[in-house]
């Protein structure tokens, strides 16, 4: 591999990681299974020493989130290790879309390609490779699916024992395609905000690597991929407005903080973007928020079909709040039919079919250029983070066959549909 | 019959390593009053849950048995004997 000018990076467990830092206070730790600070409760955050870096060098890597190993928290040799190898998804240029949006040039990053289908094979793979270099040989989570999903799995394929815990009432789909992979799967009779309760205080007690808990700093590294894959698909600049979608906000909060780590190396030119969120008015807590000019989060009890996003009391909502307002976005949030409409649309115009968060993505979309909040002239990016097999439900009542036929040409014709 | 108090890892120091302690604040009291009764036993704790202001932090959800006290009455949230009281930092939040 060629590393230009640079030197090559540390061999270490935590690659070009140097310490966990507060995002509120500022006070540093040392690299480990810590996530809440001592002095404040702030959450921590992992700090780099990252050497020069080039666009070869990356470009070079593989084609997965490893090609970024030197801007993440996970050891130079982190592609030998058995693991699912997500990210590089298809960044599609949407122009049927655009074309009914009445946007001038429109992507949508699809993370429903990686490996369980959804953008939390990214977060997953960097969590359970600090897990390993933290010797840890049970994974856990608290899930509202998607993330069940990428543990139950990536655990698998690692040889780590699983142990996974999700609302009861979660979509079929996800149940089964997390209870498959053969870890423990807990369905816990509460709602989400529920099972991060009862995961957070199993953490406190059990020797095991929770990757959204004690092992978070690491997780939400993994978020910062999309923002650099957006980038570097789109040759190497960064685009001018993003839409995601916002549960705990960790999500829009490491794709901001990947534009800006790539301005800063000098991979990009650090050009102004506007970061915007997605809420379902059901569960929207940070759009809430935003509307009303605070700074604080006030929970909220999630009820909306789009589940993935049903967080009621958002870890890093007000970070979400602090990027969208320093970068010109916005947040807003939309009703569970428009959410419908949302997934309808995508999959009518570009052939990809989301789960609800991509309905809420499009549709908050929809909404925020209507309201003269994105601009139809700049390049515009939607994170897609989920597949629509997984949330069929939300759907399923609204399309179906266009007529039921007999088995005969005749009955072909009298349908009407020639 | 006193109060029990779930305590989060990263307060342990100041517990001597004891993940649930007990209080006994009196009758009729809220989070605040238990809050200054641990204090007594358990000195410096009170600051790491609150801010200077005295109100709760950003980052940490408190609850009196189910509830989160910010869906009751805050700090005015009523600790009744036999309560279970848990203090949890906030950054957990995955799905
Ligand atoms: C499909 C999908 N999109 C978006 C999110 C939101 O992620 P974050 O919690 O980082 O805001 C989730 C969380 O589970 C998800 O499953
Ligand atoms: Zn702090």
């Amino acid at each position: 591999m060629t590393l230009l000018n640079a030197p090559a990076p540390s061999a270490t467990a935590f690659g070009n990681a140097v310490a966990l830092s507060c995002r509120e206070c500022g006070t540093r730790f040392e690299l480990g299974a810590a996530y809440a600070c001592e002095e404040c409760f702030g959450p921590l955050e992992v700090l780099y020493d990252v050497p020069r870096l080039t666009r070869e060098r990356i470009e070079s890597g593989p084609q997965s989130i490893w090609r970024y190993r030197d801007l993440l928290p996970v050891p130079a040799d982190v592609a030998a290790h058995p693991g699912l190898q997500p990210g590089w998804t298809k960044l599609v240029k949407a122009d049927n879309l655009a074309r009914e949006l009445g946007v001038r040039s429109l992507w949508v990053k699809d993370d429903s390609g990686n490996p369980t289908h959804s953008f939390k094979d990214r977060v997953v793979a960097v969590a359970l490779s600090a897990a390993r270099q933290l010797g840890f040989t049970t994974v856990g989570c608290a899930s509202t699916g998607n993330l069940a999903n990428a543990v139950a799995a990536a655990a698998a394929r690692a040889g780590l024992r699983s142990v996974v815990f999700v609302p009861s009432n979660l979509e079929a789909g996800k149940t089964v395609t997390t209870a498959v992979y053969g870890g423990t799967l807990v369905a816990v009779e509460g709602n989400y905000d529920d099972v991060n309760r009862l995961c957070s205080e199993v953490a406190g007690d059990q020797p095991w690597g929770f990757v959204n808990i004690n092992l978070r700093p690491y997780y939400a590294e993994g978020s910062k991929t999309v923002g650099y894959e957006v980038a570097e698909q789109l040759g190497w600049h960064l685009p001018e407005q993003v839409v995601a979608p916002v549960a705990s906000g960790s999500l829009l909060t490491k794709v901001d903080k990947g534009f800006t780590e790539l301005g800063k190396a000098g991979l990009v030119e650090p050009t102004p973007y506007k970061v915007f969120g997605a809420q379902a008015t059901g569960c929207s807590p940070v759009a809430q928020a935003f509307r009303a000019g605070a700074d604080i989060v006030k929970p909220v009890r999630p009820d909306t079909i789009a589940k993935s996003l049903a967080i009621g009391n958002p870890a890093d909502g007000p970070y979400a709040l602090d990027v969208v307002r320093r970068t010109g976005g916005a947040i807003a949030d939309v009703s569970d039919e428009e959410v419908v409409e949302g997934i309808r649309q995508l999959a009518r115009t570009e052939g990809i079919f989301a789960e609800t968060a991509g309905g809420v993505t499009l549709a908050v979309a929809k909404k925020l250029l209507a309201e003269g909040l994105l601009d139809p002239d700049a390049e515009t990016v939607l994170l897609n983070t989920g597949d629509g097999l997984k949330t069929l439900d939300a759907v399923a009542p609204v399309v179906g066959p266009t007529a039921t036929i007999a088995p005969s040409y005749d009955a072909f014709q009298k349908a009407g549909l020639a | 019959m006193s109060v029990s108090v779930r305590i989060p890892t990263i307060l342990r120091t100041y517990t001597d390593g004891a993940a649930e302690v007990t209080a006994d604040p009196g009758e009729g009291a809220t989070l605040a009053d238990l809050l200054e009764t641990l204090d007594k036993s358990y000195p410096g704790l009170k600051g790491r849950v609150l801010d200077d202001a005295g109100n709760l932090r950003r980052f940490v959800n408190v609850y009196v048995g189910d509830e989160d006290v910010r869906f009751a009455e805050g700090l005015a949230t009523p600790t009744p004997a036999g309560a279970s009281v848990s203090v949890i930092p906030a950054v957990a939040g995955g799905c």
